[in-house]
């Protein structure tokens, strides 16, 4: 066990170096370079002179990647083009936006698509498996920003069913503890707070969740047909245990090994999907952070640090994933 | 009065295209502590057939009639849940790839322990620990270790011990064994056909020996059914099917068998054809196209199924003349 | 004793053995398999259903001239004149679907966007797969430190999620045009088809007849061109209509960033949803609705013929 993560954090490490040294790089091998990408192309020769000297760009190439990786590994990435703050904390302030957006969207996705799959698989054939397989094929084909304007459309114009966007009505007068408005609600007892984040959290969780939980209702499908088939189940039938015993214990148990490989890569991929998502409800999060840094001039700093941080989200999903199978699968503990 | 009486029965499987009988009204009775075998080639029906008295062919896309009277009760008629309350309990059942047919992240011990809890109400640690004695008595060495383990860390033939631990757990009066060593190497096969007996013998368990390994059931069963074709050809009691088969199928079989005493250079007999071979006809004999003393009324009419004066069984209109002792 | 000309029947009777095996191989593994598979295919409604969808939205493209009532690009004086930023046109004579926000016909525009879309989703998915398989390739066949390297790299490629690596990638380019898109969404997909081909050239070493073909002495190149590229590349075309539907929709989420094509006389169908379509949903939502129903519907199609083409190639549904 202990090897897994030791040799998955070297992996990581050689990944994210790899990864910067690309970044970093290509930065560079821009025409202009990246005083041109700061300043634009209009900038007078003598402020991209004082900026280039300022930022050490006379400076022999390996002299600059010395020096850009020894800022990363001390954590400084330099400071926002946009606003002049630190990286870090410009990243540090979005962060429990998109993670509570995350959690909130994995949740609906895990806890829906895992029950959806296994009684679709129950009823292979049949019409509610068959819708199932239709609505899921669809979800996987909707480009989810228009599902999110539908649902905005639907559920906030007319009916005012949902606020449109936002994570708390303007004007409350809630505490940050944590950054996660619904837990920062009950931690101070405020939790008309609480109860106002979770609402405007509802349709941006649901919007996000969609892919996810329609690959999570395919794969868990399709995994419960494939354990029905094997014999293990025929022996637990011999052995003439109760319908809710098989399931539980013999079914469910082998079946949901290949969904968790599923949930790992889809909670990296919702990072994907929060940068559409964020976007249709004004969540300001990290998603929004990469659509600022990247509308009109690019703010390279800023972007770069959020390329590694997803990078090492995704890396680091898939080690608790590689390790929960240990936990679930005997036959992995072995190897 | 018989333990297990099976009265007519058939299986149709109906999954797309044309149906396909599979078991054609087939009959035969174990007695209790008997051991009896259906043997056949692959694709005989002789699978199907078990499957079919433990309500375990999936529940779509065939059709079971007849009857299946196990103490008098019809088994097809049950209710589910009163039949998955005599599985495991009243009949056992073992099967061929002991691999496959485990639980690989289940350890051994809770698979052994899981039909204690079931049918005998016991309580995880008294179950646990009953596993641990049964894991005993089918020669698994080590068994306190082993309730741990998990079946890809046991060999074939200690997964194959395991598997029969767990069909004889509750002592059932019914034990179904279907090729349970055909995926084992020959020498463990030796090892476990020798337990069987034992256990069966000790217990007073009735068998039913599903093999298409003559070998097997020379060596354990008292009375013999051959199937063809989803119908049973011929039955006997094992000296005289050994001695004296009558089917030419079942002759065919004998003489396909390699033998030590045979001599070098000598062929062995071969069966023309292969099961799936079509039968052009709607009655008749399903074996006709590949046999050696086919006659015209074989191909004509239903072939019944007829009792032969020293008890046993044949579905034959041109029998193999019996050997007069020499 | 030697037999004068021995040497030669040897090489005849290998010859003739890996004739052979080919054609029994070719048998096993490819030619049966596929006529297998596509006999299976035009059987299973599923497939035909996603093949119909291609096909119509195919023809439409190709004729589009034809099918669409006007220019795409031209602006209509009956449907600028009433047009404002709270007002488009909706069906009038002549305009089926109405104005687009600049006062051209939209059915126009969304009939020329057939053909728009499905190139850029052709072309993305094209380079996607001849940069992934040619890297793919090289790694099974040479091995060693080749295959490692190409490999790692393609293990940092796969650290990002897919449309987080698009937009890298536009954002790194500094300016969008309609090559950055298609180029983006290719490259993203690189590393999948890489290790595709590669993981199914593995398995095929040590597969009976791969190696059956190399202890008979064929020589490496045609071990690899003869008999493992084909095998692998059935699996290659079943994930290349999987990455159409993706690549169609990976480019309407960078329109909708804002890192899509900036001609705006363009009528594609991302860049019609991604831009107009949603600055105007409240206005008339027929701009998001129409190009979206298509968007869904291509993806849907090549989801759906993909999905069954795996199925019918998976061996354990054979017969």
């Amino acid at each position: 066990m202990l090897r897994v993560v030791s040799r998955r954090l070297v992996q990581l490490a050689i990944t994210l170096f790899a990864l910067m040294t690309l970044v970093f790089f290509w930065l560079r091998s821009l025409p202009g370079g990246p005083v041109d990408a700061l300043l634009g192309e209009r900038a007078t020769p003598q402020t991209r002179e004082l900026l280039t000297k300022a930022l050490g760009y006379d400076q022999p190439i390996w002299v600059q990647y010395g020096r850009f990786l020894k800022n990363v590994l001390t954590g400084n990435f330099g400071n926002s083009i946009r606003t002049g703050e630190p990286v870090i904390d410009v990243i540090s302030r979005s962060f429990p936006a998109t993670a509570e957006l995350a959690i909130a969207a994995i949740i609906l996705a895990v806890g829906l698509g895992v029950p959806l799959g296994y009684v679709a698989a129950r009823h292979r054939g049949r019409v509610l498996d068959n819708a199932t397989i239709i609505v899921t094929l669809i979800g996987i084909s909707v480009p989810i920003f228009f599902l999110g304007y539908l649902l905005k459309g639907w559920l906030t114009q007319g009916v005012h069913l949902f606020p449109p966007s936002g994570r708390i009505t303007t004007g409350l007068d809630n505490t940050e503890v944590t950054g996660f408005f619904v837990l920062d609600g009950l931690l101070t007892r405020e939790f008309d707070a609480s109860a106002d984040a979770l609402w405007h959290l509802v349709l941006p969780a649901v919007t996000l969740a969609t892919i996810p939980l329609a690959i999570i209702i395919r794969i868990t499908r399709a995994s419960v047909l494939d354990v029905l088939d094997e014999d293990y189940i025929r022996t637990a039938d011999a052995k003439g245990l109760r319908n809710p015993t098989v399931r539980r214990r013999h079914v469910l148990r082998n079946a949901l090994l290949p969904v968790v490989t599923i949930i790992g890569l889809q909670t990296g991929a919702l990072l994907a999907g929060a940068v559409l998502t964020e976007k249709v409800y004004n969540w300001g999060g990290l998603g929004t952070l990469i659509t600022d840094s990247i509308s009109g001039s690019r703010d390279y700093p800023v972007l770069q640090a959020l390329i590694l941080l997803a990078a090492v989200v995704f890396i680091l999903v898939n080690l608790v994933v590689d390790l929960s199978y240990a936990v679930i699968d005997p036959r992995v503990r072995v190897r | 009065m018989p333990l297990l009486d099976v009265r007519d029965l058939s299986v149709v499987f109906q999954q797309g295209g044309k149906p396909f009988t599979a078991v054609d009204g087939v009959s035969f009775t174990v007695e209790p502590g008997q051991a009896v075998g259906l043997v056949g080639e692959s694709g005989c029906g002789k699978s199907v057939t078990s499957l079919a008295i433990m309500g375990l062919l999936p529940r779509r896309g065939n059709k079971v009639t007849g009857e299946v009277l196990f103490d008098d009760t019809d088994l097809l008629r049950l209710r589910p849940q009163d039949l998955r309350d005599r599985r495991g309990r009243d009949i056992g059942m073992i099967f061929q790839d002991p691999l496959s047919s485990l639980n690989p992240v289940i350890p051994l011990g809770l698979q052994v322990a899981e039909v204690l809890e079931r049918h005998q109400g016991k309580k995880r640690q008294e179950a646990l620990r009953e596993a641990r004695k049964l894991l005993d008595a089918v020669g698994i060495p080590d068994p306190t270790r082993r309730l741990k383990e998990f079946p890809h860390q046991l060999s074939g033939g200690m997964r194959q011990r395991a598997l029969i631990a767990i069909a004889l757990a509750c002592k059932p009066r019914l034990l179904i064994a279907d090729e349970p060593t055909t995926a084992l190497d020959v020498t463990i096969q030796a090892q476990i056909l020798t337990l069987l007996k034992e256990l069966v013998d000790e217990s007073g368990t009735a068998l039913i020996m599903i093999t298409h390994d003559l070998g097997v059931v020379a060596g354990l069963c008292d009375t013999v059914n051959v199937l063809y074709a989803g119908k049973v050809v011929e039955r006997a009691a094992r000296h005289e099917l050994f001695a004296a088969a009558r089917h030419p199928y079942t002759h065919g079989l004998l003489q396909s068998v390699p033998r030590l005493d045979a001599g070098r250079g000598g062929r062995l007999h071969q069966i023309r054809g292969s099961v799936n071979d079509n039968i052009p006809w709607p009655d008749g004999c399903a074996f006709a196209p590949r046999c050696d003393r086919v006659i015209d009324a074989c191909i004509g009419e239903t072939v019944p199924l007829e009792p032969t004066f020293r008890g046993g069984a044949l579905r034959c209109t041109n029998p193999v003349p019996q050997e007069v002792p020499a | 004793m030697t037999r004068p000309g021995g040497l030669s029947t040897l090489a005849e009777h290998k010859r003739r053995r890996i004739d052979e095996l080919t054609a029994r191989t070719a048998q096993a593994g490819g030619v049966s398999l596929i006529r297998d598979a596509g006999r299976r295919l035009l059987r299973n409604p599923t497939a035909i259903v996603g093949a119909t969808i291609i096909l119509l939205f195919l023809v439409i493209a190709i004729f589009a001239p034809l099918v669409a009532p006007h220019d795409p690009v031209q602006r209509f004086p009956e449907l600028t004149q009433d047009l404002t930023v709270d007002h488009i046109p909706g069906p009038t004579a002549g305009h089926p679907l109405g104005s687009d926000p600049l006062g051209r016909d939209f059915a126009s525009r969304m009939v020329y966007g057939a053909r728009q879309t499905l190139f850029v989703g052709v072309l993305a998915t094209m380079i996607g797969l001849l940069i992934g398989v040619l890297l793919g390739a090289i790694a099974g066949a040479v091995g060693g430190w080749v295959d490692v390297l190409i490999m790692r790299f393609t293990d940092v490629m796969l650290a990002l999620p897919s449309l987080l690596l698009a937009i890298t990638l536009v954002a790194l380019a500094r300016e969008s045009t309609q090559w950055t898109v298609i180029m983006a969404v290719a490259i993203v997909n690189v590393p999948i088809f890489a290790r595709l081909l590669r993981g199914s050239m593995l398995a095929q070493r040590e597969s009976d007849h791969v190696l059956a073909a190399r202890a008979l002495g064929v020589k490496r190149r045609d071990v690899v061109t003869r008999h493992m590229l084909p095998n692998s590349l059935t699996a290659v075309i079943v994930q290349a209509t999987l990455t159409f539907a993706v690549a169609i929709l990976d480019a309407a989420a960078l329109s909708f960033l804002g890192l899509g094509d900036p001609d705006i006389n363009r009528a594609e169908w991302g860049l019609m949803l991604g831009v107009d379509g949603v600055r105007y949903f409240e206005v008339r939502p027929e701009l998001a609705y129409f190009p979206a129903l298509a968007i869904i519907l291509v993806a849907l199609g090549f989801t759906l013929l993909g999905e069954s083409m795996r199925e019918a190639l998976d061996p354990k549904n054979r017969r």
